[in-house]
């Protein structure tokens, strides 16, 4: 386990570096080719040349390999990186920490992720399991329709449909009953309450987590129906075990490895698209930071955010990995 | 985009040891493509999604055979958010009086053209990448493999953002490029290991053995017998494009007014769904919905028929 251990970790430093330097090329590359977004911040009316240095000194944009096009930078990513590993993110064209703000609003998007999470996995395993018990049979096929269509409904498309006609319609008609309680009236919200910090969050939490859920729930019933053929449940049968130990010990457990792997990787998942849905509920998430650099053209928060978003779906997918290495051991002599 | 890895999990097809070319008359056994054809033309789903499939891409190529109606014939002022009715225009007319139908028709084209490209430009990728990691193994495949890691680490939504941000040029050869550089890492991987497969069947050791080449060996042996996975892969990506392309034009970083597209329909009728023109919201958003869900079924019966294991 112990070499293991070693040689993941040994992968993940370049892996890290290797995704934080395409950013860093990435924002270089747009400087070089569209110009300066300081200067485009004063929109058709040059200011001096002193204000102007000035400010691309403050946002660390100073630096003359930017007039070259195509120079990686080098120096210029390695004080990024530094900077990054002393949590300075730099700040936004208004002067905020970007640190500061991302985590005054993290805690919103890991309440929402956590609410996705914790929906479609108890769902879409539960689906799962009754459609791989009864393959071929009436339960089967509904779960496969639904959970097809559920698939190809690009999530923005069912957040604004969910948003308008369900969220809204169901909402304002709630407000009209008398005896409907305030908590439901505050979970059929089509925007962030903060006051609400969780109820608010659950209609927006199952359109983030409904993507996936169909896709654990396939997962399950495709490893639950691939062990049920498999000898050692023939075995277990043959003692004459009860139904439910068969299903409920010896296979559920096999079949739940690859779907805790599709879990834990999907928190990273959950994070980045979580900025489609805070985008439509208007949640003031990380997610919802990137909507609104995106159309601010903010491109120091955005780099910024997605680096550090880049390295929690990585750190993700790390700890997952070595969790695997726990639960199989074949993994680790491979 | 990310369900693709886990769809495409059980893509091992070892069991074939036919070639692809060995469908003779109908009492020959069959290779791995003929069987799959068998299959195919007794499944209902197969040509329901076929023919949805059929539908969209003559509406992006000839959208002229589907409406009469020019794009830009809007009339603001007479047909603004005029809703849907059965004796007027079916699909009711835009909020800036243009006709819905010939909208969505037009619009087909930017949606689907980006998603071939896609496709295309990831396969080819994922193709040459994966057989060679796969095949040659040792140096080559530890390098492949990190630089897949570092594409790999860009959550696709996020990276996607960040590209298009410094690409000025919206239009369709840009869109594709950015898809296509986040899209790779997946079908990358599929194609390694299912190449790694394939490597060490007989077959191949005795093509080896009687003095092959290694270019002899992967065009004539490797890839023919490892291929399947990735053109099912492709085939859901298709529609996983044709998703992502809507979701980036929605979030105003894909294509940009005056062009006619999904995406941006969806944008343009988010905020009257609610004041009585829900059809503004509704019809882009079918349309979309359907194009994801064919190519999604064709891929699945497409699995589900190259993998013996089913039957």
């Amino acid at each position: 386990m112990g070499r293991y251990l070693a040689r993941r970790l040994l992968q993940f430093i370049p892996v890290v570096l290797g995704t934080l330097f395409l950013l860093h090329y990435l924002s270089v590359l747009s400087i070089q080719f569209n110009g300066d977004p300081i200067r485009a911040l004063f929109g058709d009316r040059p200011p001096p040349d002193a204000v102007l240095q000035a400010m691309r000194a403050r946002f660390g944009l100073d630096d003359p390999c930017l007039d070259t096009r195509g120079n990686p930078c080098l120096g210029m990513f390695l004080d990024r990186v530094g900077d990054y590993a002393r949590l300075d993110f730099g700040i936004d064209f208004r002067g905020r920490e970007i640190t500061d703000i991302v985590v005054q609003r993290f805690p919103i998007t890991l309440r929402l992720t956590a609410i996705a999470l914790i929906f479609e996995a108890i769902v879409g395993i539960f689906l799962g399991v009754l459609a791989g018990l009864r393959k071929d049979k009436g339960m089967d096929n509904a779960v496969r329709v639904s959970t097809t269509l559920l698939i190809a409904f690009p999530t923005f498309v069912f957040g604004v449909i969910v948003q308008v006609f369900f969220a809204l319609q169901i909402g304002n008609w709630l407000d009209t009953q008398p005896w409907s309680p305030l908590w439901l009236r505050n979970m059929f919200t089509p925007v962030y309450l903060s006051d609400y910090p969780w109820l608010s969050l659950v209609i927006p939490g199952l359109v983030l987590g409904s993507y996936s859920l169909a896709s654990i729930a396939r997962l399950t019933r495709t490893s639950l129906i691939e062990n049920l053929r498999a000898d050692y449940v023939r075995t277990a049968r043959a003692k004459g075990m009860a139904q439910r130990r068969v299903v409920g010990i010896h296979t559920l457990r096999n079949s739940l490895i690859p779907v805790v792997t599709y879990l834990g990787i999907d928190i990273g998942n959950l994070m980045g698209g979580a900025l489609v849905t805070e985008g439509i509920f208007n949640i003031p998430g990380v997610g919802g930071l990137i909507f609104q650099s995106v159309r601010l053209n903010d491109s120091t928060v955005i780099i910024a955010v997605v680096a550090i978003l880049a390295v929690v779906f990585l750190t993700a997918n790390l700890l997952v990995d070595i969790f695997y290495a726990v639960l199989d051991p074949r993994i680790r002599y491979e | 985009m990310s369900d693709v890895r886990s769809t495409a999990s059980q893509e091992d097809l070892e069991e074939v040891p036919q070639g692809p070319s060995e469908g003779k008359g109908k009492d020959a056994t069959r290779g791995l493509w003929g069987d799959a054809w068998y299959e195919l033309r007794r499944s209902p789903t197969f040509w329901s999604a076929s023919v949805l499939v059929a539908i969209v891409t003559s509406m992006a190529v000839f959208p002229f055979l589907w409406t009469s109606v020019e794009p830009d014939a809007c009339f603001l002022a007479e047909h603004g958010r005029e809703a849907p009715s059965l004796d007027g225009r079916w699909f009711g007319y835009t909020f800036q009086g243009c006709d819905m139908w010939a909208q969505v028709v037009y619009g087909s084209s930017k949606s689907l053209a980006v998603a071939v490209l896609s496709a295309i430009g990831v396969s080819v990728i994922g193709v040459a990448l994966g057989t060679a990691a796969g095949y040659y193994g040792g140096f080559v495949d530890s390098v492949i493999g990190r630089f897949t890691d570092v594409f790999f680490g860009l959550p696709f939504l996020l990276g996607a953002l960040v590209f298009l941000a410094i690409v000025p040029v919206r239009n369709v050869w840009s869109i594709s490029g950015v898809l296509i550089v986040l899209g790779w890492t997946s079908l990358t991987r599929i194609m390694r290991g299912s190449v790694l497969s394939t490597k060490n069947k007989d077959f191949v050791d005795a093509s080896r053995a009687l003095g092959a080449s290694n270019r002899h060996i992967i065009f004539k042996h490797v890839l023919p017998n490892s291929i399947a996975p990735l053109f099912v892969l492709s085939t859901i990506y298709l529609g996983a494009f044709v998703s992502a392309e809507a979701t980036l034009t929605y979030l105003g970083v894909g294509f940009q007014q005056p062009d006619a597209t999904w995406g941006l329909l969806i944008q343009e009728g988010q905020p009257y769904a609610l004041q009585g023109s829900p059809h503004l919201l509704i019809i882009p958003c079918a349309f979309v919905v359907v194009t994801v869900l064919a190519f999604i079924l064709l891929g699945d019966v497409l699995r589900d028929a190259l993998d013996p294991r089913n039957r």
